[in-house]
């Protein structure tokens, strides 16, 4: 940047904004935790906390609500990323809560999705966190559209939207009392093409899933799942071998994957940038249920 | 390099806000095709006879049943030129806190208006609050030419009456388009049905008009969000003051004053991650170094020795209140967050509430409830760092928060010290 330019591109600003809520919880809260799972909006989260503390390590831990049902590329992944940010790992897992009782697994290969909930608030309760950084984007859903950058949760985990704390400039109200917790969404003003714009320009390395690989999937209910340990092929299913990627990355039995060919970051910009279909609706079974999924989902105490 | 342009929409319930925002979506292909079938689909279940657009925008169940919107949506689209943010407000009289919310970070507003109906009283109103948030744009969009069979003098009268009202408030930059969203006259495209028009499209005015002067670049101010104190592996001292800019801006070699101390020192260094950068403005998020070790603490303020905001305890401020489960009134406490600085505020006096149909003052109201605006005078606990809001939008502009449900009760614009 030349001394007289005062201009900043999008991707300068979002990052500034994004920045400055890192920092913000950091002033304010006692615990925060940020949800890594090794998808690439949480690998984006990492980074730009990194650079709002640099050269001072990011001061809060790291939590990654494990389903059980995940792809070994991505845990190998958070492990070594984990591994070298030097930050705590605090595992929330979804087995653990259906051991203890406390949710129930209807069978054994279902999608983990919704009882993430329980192993959540679980894990936020019992390490007394107060301010948990997610990933979402408001671009990503409708009811996400509507969600302030500080959420606010009350001592249940639960989102009102109706109830929601006015949210002006950029001056943010992080009160709560005790037990409340409030969601922060750094990214929300992000979509998809800046995270994909931004991990190209930064050159941070993603899970290999996110890239062309070839894979065994099966086409169920439109959708291309990738066959494995969680997801065996059911009778009368094709098995295909295709080159497929991932646009999202979520429980294993949920997640579908995408054909197509993009080995690096280039070849998958320019597809996110021609491509038609949202990521959770080309590629998420769980938001398919209704209409109001994602929104009931919050409700509950999802992130 | 394309930049950032944050809008807000403003509208009634029928001026099509909704199928306008539907349009932009659409015509620059941020609208996908899953989401289009989901909103066709619940236009057929809803008996809509057309595809509803406006059920795009309408994210909440119960703002699809009563088809109101009650909540700001974000939506986001680009165009080669230009990355867009769009704070989607509802029009209703009851959620001025809504667009008094979406108008707070955006660089331009659009008002919308019936080509038929001409100027209304909530068109009234979303003009007085941009210029009230100092929204430094104003598009007024005379919608559903269509409809008044693109009539040149329909939209001349409705240009003058709105530029006799708009006089009377404080706005610098004001556009008139004539438009249809429904059938996209002037929206991406110049409409060959309105020949007469001798101005752009929507999208170009929205792609062109000139941002990067609107923020302060003249004073500068970095109020210290967070210090950064590392153990450094080679045993050496950091000591860095991390924030955002919010005005002017810093070089290397600066000399600065920090309040509330008053000490002087000069910046050694302006740190980022991706290395030191040789000069940072507005909005920039940096960490300054001085070359003095002196206490400083978030909260602080860096700014010049001869130029630094107003420090007062005392504060003169319009506020909007936007709490529905209290009001307002003198002798009042709440928690105030202005910059980086947390104080206690007392309301020492309610000087009027304005009525923003007619601009009235009302000096003899005794509170100010939801939507409602009015002048006060705060003390606070210890000083605040300020300027005018109209000078500056982020060292002017403070909220309130209720000390007992921690609601955030009111937004506020800095007049000066009384």
């Amino acid at each position: 940047m030349t001394s007289t330019d005062y201009s900043l591109s999008y991707l300068e600003a979002l990052e500034a904004e994004s920045i400055e809520i890192f920092r913000e919880v950091a002033a304010e809260f006692e615990h925060p935790v940020l949800l890594f799972s090794g998808g690439k909006d949480s690998v984006v989260m990492v980074r730009v906390a990194q650079k709002a503390f640099w050269p001072a390590p990011i001061p809060f831990p790291v939590m990654h609500v494990d389903t059980g049902h995940n792809f070994p590329e991505v845990l190998e992944y958070r492990d070594a990323r984990v591994a070298e940010l030097g930050v705590e790992l605090v595992v929330a897992s979804v087995q653990e809560a259906i051991d203890r009782g406390r949710v129930r697994e209807e069978h054994p290969l279902a999608s983990r999705n919704r009882l993430q909930t329980v192993a959540l608030l679980d894990a936020i309760e019992a390490n007394g966190f107060d301010a948990v950084f997610g990933g979402a984007r408001r671009d990503e859903e409708k009811a996400r559209a509507k969600e302030r950058v500080f959420s606010f949760r009350d001592e249940f985990g639960q989102w009102d939207p109706k109830n929601q704390r006015p949210e002006l400039w950029r001056i943010y109200n992080g009160r709560i009392a005790r037990g409340e917790h409030i969601r922060v969404f750094p990214l929300s003003n992000w979509t998809e093409l800046d995270i994909w714009s931004y991990l190209a320009r930064e050159q941070v390395p993603l899970p290999s899933i996110y890239f062309a690989h070839r894979r065994q999937v099966v086409r169920r209910e439109g959708m291309l799942m990738g066959l494995g340990e969680f997801l065996p092929a059911q009778d009368g299913e094709e098995i295909l071998e295709m080159s497929v990627r991932y646009r999202t990355v979520g429980d294993m039995t949920c997640t579908a994957a995408v054909e197509s060919t993009a080995a690096d970051y280039a070849q998958v910009i320019e597809e996110v940038s021609v491509s038609r279909i949202t990521e959770r609706g080309a590629t998420r079974a769980d938001d398919k249920f209704s209409e109001a999924a994602m929104e009931d989902r919050k409700k509950e105490g999802y992130f | 390099m394309s930049e950032l342009l944050r809008f807000a929409t403003a509208g009634s319930v029928d001026d099509g806000k909704s199928t306008l925002i539907g349009r932009l979506l659409y015509d620059s292909k941020s609208i996908f095709e899953d989401q289009l079938e989901a909103v066709e689909r619940t236009s057929r279940q809803r008996g809509d006879q057309y595809t509803n657009l406006a059920l795009l925008t309408d994210g909440l169940r119960a703002e699809r049943e009563q088809g109101i919107t009650i909540d700001v949506a974000y939506r986001y689209f680009a165009t080669p030129r230009r990355k867009f943010i769009i704070a989607d407000t509802p029009g209703h009289i009851q959620y001025t806190r809504n667009m008094v919310t979406g108008a707070s970070t955006a660089d331009l507003a659009l008002i919308l208006i019936d080509a038929r109906k001409g100027i209304v009283e909530q068109s009234r109103r979303h003009a007085f609050l941009s210029s009230l948030l100092r929204v430094p744009h104003l598009v007024l969009c005379v919608n559903k030419m269509d409809l008044v069979d693109y009539d040149q003098e329909t939209y001349e009268s409705i240009r003058r009456e709105f530029g006799a009202f708009a006089a009377k408030l404080d706005i610098h930059d004001l556009t008139f388009i004539p438009m249809s969203a429904l059938n996209g006259d002037n929206v991406v495209n110049r409409s060959p049905n309105m020949a007469w028009y001798e101005g752009t499209s929507l999208l170009h005015h929205l792609e062109e008009v000139h941002i990067a002067s609107d923020r302060n670049l003249i004073d500068p101010r970095f109020p210290v969000q967070y210090v950064i104190r590392p153990q450094m592996a080679d045993g050496s001292d950091y000591r860095g003051y991390a924030g955002t800019v919010a005005g002017g801006s810093f070089r290397p070699g600066d000399e600065v004053m920090v309040l509330p101390s008053g000490f002087s020192s000069t910046i050694t260094a302006i740190d980022t991650m991706d290395g030191p950068v040789a000069q940072a403005h507005s909005p920039m998020a940096v960490t300054i170094r001085l070359a003095d070790e002196i206490d400083i603490s978030r909260g602080d303020m860096i700014c010049r020795p001869h130029n630094h905001p107003t420090v007062s305890q005392d504060v003169t401020a319009m506020i909007c209140w936007l709490d529905d489960r209290s009001r307002l009134n003198a002798g009042a406490k709440y928690v105030i967050k202005q910059t980086t600085r947390t104080a206690r505020a007392l309301v020492r006096e309610l000087h009027y509430r304005l009525d923003i149909n007619t601009l009235h003052r009302h000096e003899d109201a005794a509170d100010l409830a939801l939507n409602e605006i009015g002048r006060v005078t705060l003390r606070t606990t210890t000083p605040l760092f300020f300027d005018d809001y109209r000078r500056n939008r982020s060292t002017g502009s403070f909220i309130l928060i209720d000390e007992h449900t921690n609601a955030t009760v009111a937004g506020g614009m800095i007049l000066g010290a009384p």
